[in-house]
């Protein structure tokens, strides 16, 4: 299965370990990816609510060139999910949108036709992927293993029809498939604060420290994600969330894919995990080294 | 023999004639070919409208009349009479619609007028080619099928119980009685369920003209107005009514549960015995047990190991050899009753139903008010103890785009009358979250302005989310809800210790069925089409088959019981009438062309259709067929004509749409 690749700007730069895990991972579930040549940033959610017109624009810039593969484009971000969703639905919806983008792209010799379907990295595994095919690449038993999966707000919601918007089971599924157990907690789909963090930091800190907090109520031993600025927030982060609720939160939050790595038994060095903010150790550790 | 067509144009006050230049259209009118005759008039369908055209008739002065007006589903039957008055074949009669396809939608008042002339040349050229044609008569069957016990059924069959007509009364469960029975007090007035209900299920039960047949369903429904076969499923309950007298002893020894015992009592809640042999509730009609063949010990072990209950029943009414019984009855009219469903509140995953224990539906929370429910009537968490404050959540499954657009009609009241019996029975603070109050019927304002006085607090905004993650000390172990207060401009988190779902009214599951079987539509809202949703509320598009109570829209009790009465009212008249006249407008087959190849047996909407296995072609039933053409569309063998609506009348039309008056 062969599709175009979306990177993002996260994964090439902070988020790089997610991209060592994709990398490390895909080859083994029969999941090749293309780059798509001379992709551009796609404006982020942060942008689209600054200058929506040339938000649009600069992702459809995205599309218009992936037209040339004519094959699904995949990303591993959950904002370049919905950004490039969202262009992909308003230029469809509305003609007057779709026009500007157009003339916008025909200014730099380009055309989109809507011909390009956008989905997560995290749909391509579950749902391309045969559940069989990925419990036959385990090698280790994880069955000790409490994970508690964090889906964010993007991926779901606003309604993209990849799963129910306040309960989505796939990545729950994806955590039993590996032969890890899945922790079921509230705040798996409510917002981390993402870019908020870097405005009013301290209301960001307040919802990480309310996820964590439940996770930990529920006993898990680590997160998982599917978006580098989840990620970034719950894990780099934790500790000034601590610093400033005086709590002790050492709850390692991972990509969907390193989970994966890990129980394909690769090293947590192929998969980038000892770049970590909060480092694997204690239960967590005993468990991945004695399986 | 020369035509001679009048044409009679209706301004109907300013909805046609505000928009089209009638005088223009009468001009146009004039010159078409076969037109000896135009008139227009204010209003066509008036008294003095209709003289026109009888008059005119009568003098001989025209043979075929098109009238140019509204849509044949308003006045058609009313003009067919006029001419019919005037002595000539109803038939010879064609009606244009100017209004709902012309005036109404089109904005530009010039290229309207140039429509309806249009229209009228189409309907012109089709006048000339009309066939007289001959209405047949078919006799009425005084009895009538109510399907649904609930309080509709109940209150239709006895009307015409009470007019000497008999009535077979269909009702899927144990007993009749539907949700009002599961009700302790009804609002706004607080009068026991109960007692106002059962009086009547005890006369359904009694009366000399009515077959009641409880635990039963509908199979088939064969046949037309007047003369309708059904067959229906008498479920085994292995209970011999005749020898059972609801003693008691039965359920009083029995050793198995239909209800499951583990997890929290609101899991429990029933009003009638838990055991596998039961009665639904004890004021059931007929109060006879049935014995739950799922749960059933005997049933399970297959050996026939338990049978206790047969060995404590002293008049041996205990049949475990039972079977299903099919009967089959004719009757003349149906009335379908059969009620509504909850919506399952688990679809809205924020709301935590199924997850948390203290959320409960509102029947739930009914059953549990409920004297004779498991918990005597008392408000209960999960744990045994009373909860200190109660939020009830309106619009749950009403109201929203996701699950349901409409509105529920009831869930604002009984709403009301839960914080009523609460603060009646405990000293819980209970919060009422609501986006719009909806107090409709009579006494109801009255009823919300007593309970604003009645210290229960009111948030307006739409609840987001009920959760189980505290934020603050005083939030632990409780349900959190967050609410926007519209009010107050803010969010806010509201510690309850129990959540009811104010849940809204859908159509009931077995509804799709029942519809198909009576050849009714259900709408887009899972609700069955009456005729017309003002002047045609309890008849349907099938004659002869009525729609009455929560499977027409949700609707109280008041509400049901008057559209009940109105349901039997149209039944009595049809009765009355004794024959009644058949379209004349059906398709036939053609013998010589009929390839039999059973297309148009699947096809037709009204199972009219039928194969002849003797002569190998399909037959169309006049007197079920309503002309739709949908089998003269499919027939590959082009072996199907509409009378009234043939091909060369329909070339006609079209012809004279594009004709430009020529």
């Amino acid at each position: 299965m062969k599709y175009t690749y979306y990177p993002g700007c996260s994964v090439s730069a902070t988020a790089n370990l997610y991209q060592e895990s994709i990398d490390s991972v895909l080859p083994g579930l029969g999941i090749e990816l293309e780059e798509l040549d001379d992709w551009n940033c796609c404006g982020a959610t942060a942008y689209m609510s600054v200058r929506e017109l040339l938000s649009f624009a600069i992702s459809a810039r995205n599309l218009a060139l992936a037209e040339k593969y004519h094959r699904d484009m995949v990303t591993p971000c959950s904002a370049c999910y919905l950004v490039l969703n969202k262009t992909n639905r308003y230029c469809e919806e509305y003609p007057d949108i779709r026009k500007k983008v157009g003339q916008a792209l025909e200014a730099g010799g380009l055309n989109y036709s809507g011909n390009i379907k956008v989905r997560h990295l995290l749909d391509v595994v579950v749902n391309d992927v045969e559940k069989e095919k990925i419990a036959g690449t385990v090698k280790k038993d994880l069955s000790a293993l409490k994970v508690a999966p964090y889906y964010g707000c993007q991926i779901v919601r606003p309604e993209i029809g990849l799963d129910d918007p306040d309960d989505p089971q796939i990545m729950d599924e994806l955590i039993r498939s590996v032969g890890a157990t899945c922790v079921d907690y509230s705040m798996k789909t409510k917002c981390c604060g993402a870019s908020l963090m870097g405005t009013d930091e301290k209301k960001a800190l307040h919802l990480c420290k309310e996820i964590l907090a439940d996770a930990e109520r529920n006993e898990a031993h680590c997160i998982i994600t599917v978006c580098p600025l989840c990620q970034m927030n719950l894990d780099i982060y934790q500790s000034k969330v601590n610093s400033l609720f005086g709590t002790k939160f050492r709850i390692p939050v991972i990509y969907f894919t390193q989970l994966i790595g890990l129980a394909q038994g690769k090293s947590m060095k192929e998969l980038g995990l000892g770049r970590l903010g909060v480092k694997i150790s204690g239960e967590m550790k005993k468990i991945i080294e004695g399986a | 023999m020369s035509v001679r067509i009048g044409v009679y144009l209706c301004h109907c006050g300013a909805n046609i004639a505000g928009k089209v230049d009638i005088d223009a259209v009468a001009d146009f009118a004039r010159g078409l070919e076969n037109v000896t005759l135009v008139k227009d008039y204010k209003f066509m369908c008036s008294d003095p409208g209709q003289a026109l055209i009888q008059k005119d008739l009568e003098n001989k002065l025209v043979d075929r009349v098109v009238v140019a007006s509204c849509s044949p589903l308003m006045h058609e039957n009313t003009f067919r009479k006029t001419v019919e008055r005037g002595g000539l074949n109803p038939y010879l009669f064609t009606m244009t619609n100017i209004r709902e396809q012309c005036s109404w939608v089109h904005i530009d008042s010039d290229r309207t007028t140039e429509k309806a002339k249009d229209l009228v040349a189409a309907s012109v050229r089709r006048a000339f080619l009309l066939e007289p044609l001959t209405k047949k008569e078919v006799p009425i069957n005084p009895r009538t099928l109510v399907i649904g016990g609930g309080i509709a059924g109940i209150q239709a069959a006895l009307d015409l119980a009470e007019a000497g007509k008999e009535v077979v009364l269909v009702e899927k469960e144990p007993s009749i009685g539907g949700h009002m029975a599961k009700f302790d007090k009804t609002f706004p007035t607080l009068d026991c369920s109960a007692c106002i209900l059962t009086p009547r299920m005890v006369s359904v039960g009694q009366h000399s003209n009515i077959e009641l047949m409880s635990y039963a369903e509908v199979e088939d429904v064969g046949g037309y107005v007047g003369n309708f076969n059904i067959r229906v499923r008498k479920k085994a309950r292995y209970v011999d009514s005749e020898l059972c007298n609801g003693c008691g002893a039965c359920w009083s020894k029995c050793p198995s549960s239909r209800v499951p015992r583990k997890g929290n009592v609101h899991e429990k809640l029933s009003l009638g015995p838990t055991t596998s042999i039961y009665m639904p509730f004890m004021q059931a009609v007929p109060a006879i047990p049935v014995i739950d063949r799922d749960t059933c010990l005997y049933f399970k072990n297959d050996s026939g190991a338990c049978g206790i209950c047969a060995k404590e029943c002293e008049r041996g009414a205990i049949k475990y050899d039972m079977t299903d019984e099919i009967v089959e009855f004719e009757v003349g009219n149906i009335i379908i009753a059969a009620g509504f469903k909850t919506f399952d509140p688990a679809k809205v995953k924020r709301y935590g139903y199924g997850r948390f224990d203290n959320v409960m539906t509102a029947l739930e929370f009914e059953v549990m008010n409920c004297a004779s429910g498991s918990t005597g009537g008392n408000i209960l968490m999960a744990d045994g103890s009373e909860p200190k404050s109660i939020g009830i959540v309106h619009c749950v499954g009403s109201r929203d785009s996701h699950y349901n657009e409409h509105c529920s009609r009831v869930c604002c009241m009984y709403s009301l009358k839960y914080a009523h019996l609460i603060k009646e029975k405990t000293d819980a603070e209970v919060y009422q979250f609501y986006i719009d109050m909806r107090c409709f019927g009579k006494g109801y304002e009255e009823f919300y302005d007593r309970l604003l006085s009645e210290d229960v607090r009111f948030v307006r905004g739409k609840v987001a989310e009920i959760s189980k993650v505290p934020v603050t000390e005083t939030e632990e172990g409780k349900l959190v809800v967050s609410v926007e207060d519209t009010l107050l401009g803010t969010v806010r988190r509201i510690p309850l210790d129990m959540v009811v779902l104010s849940t809204g009214l859908e159509g009931s599951e077995t509804l799709p069925e029942i519809a198909k079987l009576c050849s009714v539509s259900v709408g887009k809202d899972g609700f069955l089409i009456e005729k017309h949703p003002k002047l045609g509320p309890v008849s349907t598009a099938t004659d002869g088959v009525f729609v009455v109570g929560g499977c027409q829209s949700p609707k109280d009790i008041p509400d049901t019981v008057a559209q009940a009465s109105a349901a039997s009212s149209a039944v009595l008249s049809m009765i009355t009438r004794e024959k009644i006249e058949i379209e004349a407008a059906t398709s036939e087959v053609d013998e010589d062309k009929c390839s039999g190849c059973k297309l148009c047996n699947t096809l037709c909407p009204y199972q009219a259709v039928k194969f002849d296995e003797e002569k190998e072609v399909s037959v169309v039933n006049e007197a079920l067929c309503k002309g739709c053409g949908t089998c003269v569309a499919g027939c590959p063998s082009g072996a199907i004509s509409a009378k009234h609506y043939e091909d060369r009348q329909i070339f006609a039309e079209i012809e004279g749409i594009f004709s430009g008056g020529l």
